[in-house]
């Protein structure tokens, strides 16, 4: 009955999907902050539990960029490129990725955060979050996009909005590198193996923000056309 | 002659009846598509689009069909070549309904999207050159119709794209969107109601007063519709002062309250599509009827100037809202869910545009057909970037079967034409 009407014609919103995939990577990168809270006070049972929420979030977000590839077929009419949609899903769901790998690798471990740079990494990963959530932030803003057919003021606040991701992300990398320093201070009183593995987790912890930040860049090159 | 004096009565009851099922299902199943879009942007309900499709599909049915009939009953067919023998285009002409009525009925059944206005052209076409030959056909109109096929898509198409892009001129891509919109909405409203009533009252209103004295100028009938624009935009303008406006759901550029103050217009674009359909589509369906009529009624002579009988506009509308009646609700609840993300302001610029092109096409008299008139404004919209996706492959099988619709109607026709000719003792 379906095809007997010219509401066939109208496909699934990959647009939608986009939006409900960028919530849910943003939702399990978010999760990261309690779960190094709860790394900072060796709580693993609580670290176990925000493990398995990220992962199950993260395997949501799989499903939907599987969901948008396979209704994506060269048959259709959409406002933007279809290669920019998908290189986008596929940079969206590199956030969830590492957020995953990130509580993967502290639990695998169980390792530890020195205390005396706790403050300033939950704060990196605070700020590394925000990215994320900027990053949510422009993607929802597809369905104000489409209601002005892509162009004029919309596009301009979203350019606003990727200008601010890039500002979060240069916050990131200086937080990094003064992280680094301060373990540097303090490295020859720990495990070498522990240091070694946390100037790693760092550099992924701050990976959370370049991924973010390449998402804003793929959504500026879509309206750039 | 015998024949049409001998089963005169039967042969008009043999077409009442097969055109009021005909129309009975351009309203179960078009209706869809004329109201679809309504319904799936959430714009109405589905009772309240059933009861929209019923007054306004009557109205335009009645109001306005009559000259498409016209072209139906008489346009397709070179009447000269029946003459010595009128009980052949009385047969034909049920034939044809009977083809088309079949037609429409295995592909509902199949779920094709086909057309009644290709169905019932192919099948004309079909008995006329078959049974009489082929200077039957009058095959100047017949290339017109053919390519008003071509040209309407295209023209809904343009409209389309310039009146979404108006939109997005005068009202989304400004500061106060949400102010823009109870500016210039009303003015659409106009332009609903005012090519709606020049149409009617230019074409349809002479089928339906026919007695003489009813005479209106050319000016006067654009000053009509001036006045009955410019009430409907004045309805409009106070429906929208009544829309709560919610401004927790406006944030910086958010549209949602915009998209109520569309929501309102659609009802009135709903309208006007409901309207176009009937008096493109009720054509399909009595024109047949029509031509049986006038030829029995008048002894066997085919009288190129007879008017349309008076109760076969009303018995073509009434079987449109018989159709909507019965099936239409389970029709439009099927495909109500279909849709995600077609918004108020999309929908409308895609009905607008094809309600105008087929009203105005209906006044020039061209069956054409309403489906593939809404499918090209949903493409001029789409071509605008105004819809997140379009399946183009179901747009090709709606073209395919169109032009499949064609030679079916025509097989069809030409067999239910040989069984009647044999069922009748016809040579």
């Amino acid at each position: 009955m379906a095809s007997h009407s010219i509401l066939g014609v109208f496909a699934k919103s990959p647009l939608k999907a986009l939006e409900e995939h960028i919530n849910t990577v943003h939702s399990a990168a978010s999760l990261l902050k309690p779960f190094f809270e709860a790394v900072c006070k060796e709580n693993w049972t609580e670290a176990t539990e925000l493990r398995y929420q990220i992962s199950q979030l993260e395997k949501k977000a799989d499903v939907i960029k599987r969901d948008v590839r396979m209704n994506l077929p060269r048959g259709l009419f959409l406002p933007v490129e279809r290669t920019d949609i998908l290189e986008l899903i596929t940079q969206q769901d590199k956030i969830a990725n590492k957020a995953k790998d990130l509580a993967g690798r502290y639990l695998g471990r169980e390792l530890t955060i020195p205390p005396q740079i706790q403050e300033s990494f939950m704060a990196f990963v605070e700020r590394n979050i925000d990215a994320t959530a900027q990053a949510k932030k422009a993607i929802n803003e597809f369905d104000e996009l489409l209601e002005t057919g892509f162009k004029g003021r919309e596009v301009e606040l979203v350019e606003r909005m990727i200008t601010e991701l890039d500002a979060i992300e240069d916050d990131t990398d200086e937080m990094q590198i003064s992280i680094r320093l301060q373990l540097k201070e303090i490295e020859d009183q720990l495990n070498p193996i522990d240091v070694m593995v946390t100037y790693r987790m760092i550099e992924w912890i701050g990976e959370l923000a370049d991924l973010a930040e390449r998402v804003g860049s793929r959504l500026e090159l879509m309206l750039a056309r | 002659m015998d024949i049409i004096s001998t089963y005169g009565v039967m042969l008009i009851a043999t077409a009442a009846i097969v055109g009021f099922f005909m129309a009975w299902g351009i309203g179960a199943n078009d209706v869809a598509n004329a109201m679809g879009t309504s319904v799936g942007s959430k714009a109405l309900t589905i009772k309240q689009a059933i009861v929209i499709a019923m007054i306004f599909e009557f109205a335009g049915a009645y109001l306005a069909g009559g000259e498409v009939t016209s072209t139906i009953r008489k346009g397709i067919i070179d009447s000269a070549p029946f003459i010595p023998n009128p009980e052949y285009l009385v047969l034909g002409m049920i034939s044809a309904l009977f083809a088309a009525a079949i037609w429409l009925a295995v592909a509902s059944y199949l779920g094709w999207p086909v057309s009644t206005t290709h169905s019932i052209v192919g099948a004309i076409v079909g008995f006329a050159a078959f049974g009489v030959g082929m200077d039957a056909v009058n095959w100047a109109k017949v290339g017109g119709i053919v390519g008003s096929w071509i040209v309407t898509p295209l023209l809904s198409g343009i409209i389309a794209y310039l009146i979404f892009i108006s939109a997005q001129k005068l009202i989304f891509d400004t500061e106060e969107p949400l102010k823009n919109a109870k500016k210039y909405v009303p003015f659409y409203m106009f332009l609903a109601g005012f090519v709606m009533s020049l149409v009617t009252i230019k074409k349809g209103l002479k089928h339906v007063l026919k007695d003489g004295d009813f005479a209106i100028s050319g000016a006067e009938a654009y000053g009509y519709a001036i006045l009955a624009g410019i009430l409907v935009a004045l309805v409009g303008k106070y429906f929208i002062s009544k829309i709560k406006i919610d401004p927790t759901a406006d944030k910086e550029m958010h549209f949602n309250n915009v998209e109520k103050i569309f929501a309102v217009l659609m009802v009135v674009t709903a309208c006007c599509m409901a309207f176009a359909h009937g008096s493109n589509d009720v054509a399909n369906a009595i024109g047949p009827l029509a031509a049986v009529v006038s030829i029995v009624s008048n002894d066997g002579q085919i009288l190129p100037k007879a008017s349309l009988a008076w109760w076969i506009l009303p018995l073509g509308a009434f079987g449109i809202v018989a159709g909507l009646a019965l099936f239409g609700h389970r029709v439009i609840k099927t495909i109500g869910n279909g849709i995600t993300h077609l918004t108020p302001s999309r929908g409308f610029a895609a009905e607008l545009a094809a309600a105008s092109t087929v009203i105005i096409a209906s006044g020039t008299g061209l069956p054409i057909s309403t489906t593939q008139t809404l499918v090209g404004a949903v493409l001029g919209v789409g071509m605008a970037r105004g819809i997140a996706a379009l399946n183009l492959g179901v747009v090709r099988n709606i073209v395919v079967s169109w032009v499949i619709t064609l030679p079916i109607g025509a097989a069809l026709s030409i067999m239910c034409f040989l069984v009647l000719k044999a069922v009748f003792g016809v040579v």
